[in-house]
């Protein structure tokens, strides 16, 4: 147990987080109504269905005869983003902060038009770069190791297992990525600095597997991938995280360049609750992956001898 | 690692690379060539965007050409001799030191020819300053990215083929950093504007050849 426990957190965390971020109602964040220069607080929102809401507003005496006009709702970060309150019949509205950017012309409900549900997909698609991250920084650390000295090609053969399932998730998050943008940007690819490093971590470890590939010595193959694999992770977080911010090149991706997102105001609560345990679910099981692959390449070496 | 070393190794590459001087014929050869068949293929080249693009690829593929023999002397018992006069790390820092000194040249000659065959349409309201600036920086870098990943590629016994695959992915950063810099400094933009480029080059450049000095030691014994 001492040794496992981990694993069993994992399990639970990912159905946890997968059944969650799947059935997680989603709510619309409504501010204020107007009625040309009048304002008028909603009292209570009702969520009837995707697309329908029950909005009560008071509305003073005199004004009632103008209902008719009162067609535009001002959406705080519209969408599944939303920051206070929210949620089915949510009934304390904080009307006194100013709305920060109105929605454009007509209501929209549930979501940001371009988000809809596809804002679960950050329960899915966000986990795997966070996983393959973690899984390359591991790779990593066992390549120091093994150009330490001591147990080389047992910290050689980790490393090399963290890549390998690193490029797993590499391509899960290609895929969750390229599904969602299907959906939202209508293109499966496009030119943007986020999509731009994922290619380029791709091509760094299909490289290191070559590179890998291409050296019989074991020891040699240790050193050389070791020092290849430093390099180029540390030449891959300059250009993941350091140079998109250098050439203030704006990503699509939501919480970059004025979209909502991963921020305070704008990522819901109810999100994050599931994000992160989503997020830890699925690093620990890389990790797992990463040590039965290692078990089974050394069960393997060992056949071999 | 001592600098009178590193002095000495200098002296030796040069020595060397005037003794082979058809390899830098080639060398020039291949940016020629190169640019010439761009020419063929755009006749003229409207705009700073195109240009730029173009110079940055050539000079990319002509500082792989370049790079990729930098270790390729060092076959079985030069290795191990130099290995027992000189410590690992004034090699490495030499072979830098000449090879980015290669590829300024490099860059600035090609940037000549480029200018011949590809029209000065684009450098006509270029901040020649941070251009130039970005040209050295960016011919520095490509040096200091390749030289440890020429050495890898020499080691694993495999030449320009290995290094291609290992350097491509690897060089972006510093080329689309590069790139942008030059782009911006073409197109005339000020230097307060584009100095957090240099800055971000400069940074990029420091790092790197920190983990040559770091790593290369390591690479070096067998």
């Amino acid at each position: 147990m001492k040794h496992w426990w981990w694993k069993i957190a994992a399990v639970v965390l990912l159905i946890v987080a997968s059944v969650a971020g799947l059935y997680v109602p989603l709510a619309p964040a409504l501010v204020r109504f107007t009625n040309g220069g009048d304002q008028f607080c909603p009292q209570r929102v009702e969520v009837v269905d995707a697309t329908h809401l029950k909005v009560f507003v008071e509305v003073p005496e005199g004004l009632r005869e103008a209902m008719t006009d009162l067609s535009v709702g001002y959406l705080r970060y519209a969408g599944a983003f939303y920051s206070k309150g929210g949620g089915e019949g949510f009934p304390a509205m904080d009307c006194g902060d100013e709305a920060p950017a109105p929605a454009s012309g007509a209501f929209v409900f549930p979501n940001r038009s371009i988000l809809y549900e596809s804002i679960r997909n950050l329960h899915f698609h966000v986990p795997m770069w966070f996983t393959m991250i973690a899984l390359m920084g591991l790779s990593v650390w066992h390549s120091i190791k093994a150009l330490g000295g001591t147990n080389v090609l047992e910290h050689d053969r980790t490393a090399l297992a963290a890549v390998d399932v690193g490029l797993w998730f590499c391509g899960l998050g290609l895929l969750t990525g390229a599904l969602w943008a299907r959906a939202t940007w209508g293109t499966f690819w496009t030119s943007d600095v986020k999509l731009n490093g994922a290619a380029v971590t791709a091509l760094i470890y299909l490289a290191y597997l070559v590179l890998r590939g291409s050296i019989t010595d074991a020891h040699k193959r240790a050193r050389l991938a070791g020092i290849y694999n430093i390099f180029a992770f540390t030449l891959l977080v300059l250009f993941l995280f350091v140079v998109p911010r250098l050439n203030a090149i704006d990503s699509l991706h939501p919480g970059n360049g004025g979209n909502s997102g991963f921020n305070d105001l704008d990522l819901d609560n109810r999100l994050r609750i599931i994000f992160y345990p989503a997020v830890m679910g699925w690093v620990l099981l890389g990790l797992w992956m990463a040590q039965l692959r290692t078990r089974t390449a050394r069960l393997a070496e060992q056949l071999d001898r | 690692m001592r600098s009178t070393e590193i002095l000495t190794l200098l002296r030796l590459e040069a020595a060397l690379d005037l003794r082979q001087r058809a390899a830098w014929g080639g060398m020039l050869l291949y940016v020629v060539s190169a640019v010439y068949v761009a020419y063929l293929a755009i006749k003229s080249v409207q705009g700073a965007a195109l240009w730029n693009a173009l110079y940055w690829i050539i000079l990319l593929f002509a500082a792989f050409n370049a790079l990729a023999r930098s270790f390729q002397r060092e076959e079985g018992g030069r290795q191990l001799y130099l290995y027992t006069l000189v410590h690992p790390r004034s090699v490495v820092l030499a072979r830098t030191a000449y090879n980015a000194f290669t590829m300024v040249v490099l860059a600035l000659l090609s940037l000549l020819f480029h200018s011949l065959f590809l029209g000065t349409q684009a450098l006509e309201s270029a901040a020649w300053g941070p251009f130039l600036l970005a040209v050295v920086l960016g011919a520095i870098g490509l040096a200091t990215v390749l030289t440890l990943i020429a050495a890898i590629a020499a080691r694993a016994g495999n030449g320009l083929g290995t290094m291609a695959i290992l350097g491509f992915p690897l060089v972006l950063p510093m080329l689309l950093a590069v790139m942008r810099a030059s782009k911006l400094s073409l197109d005339g933009v000020a230097w307060s504007v584009t100095s957090t480029y240099f800055g971000g080059l400069v940074l990029l450049n420091v790092i790197t050849i920190t983990l040559a000095w770091t790593l290369f030691p390591y690479l070096w014994r067998d």
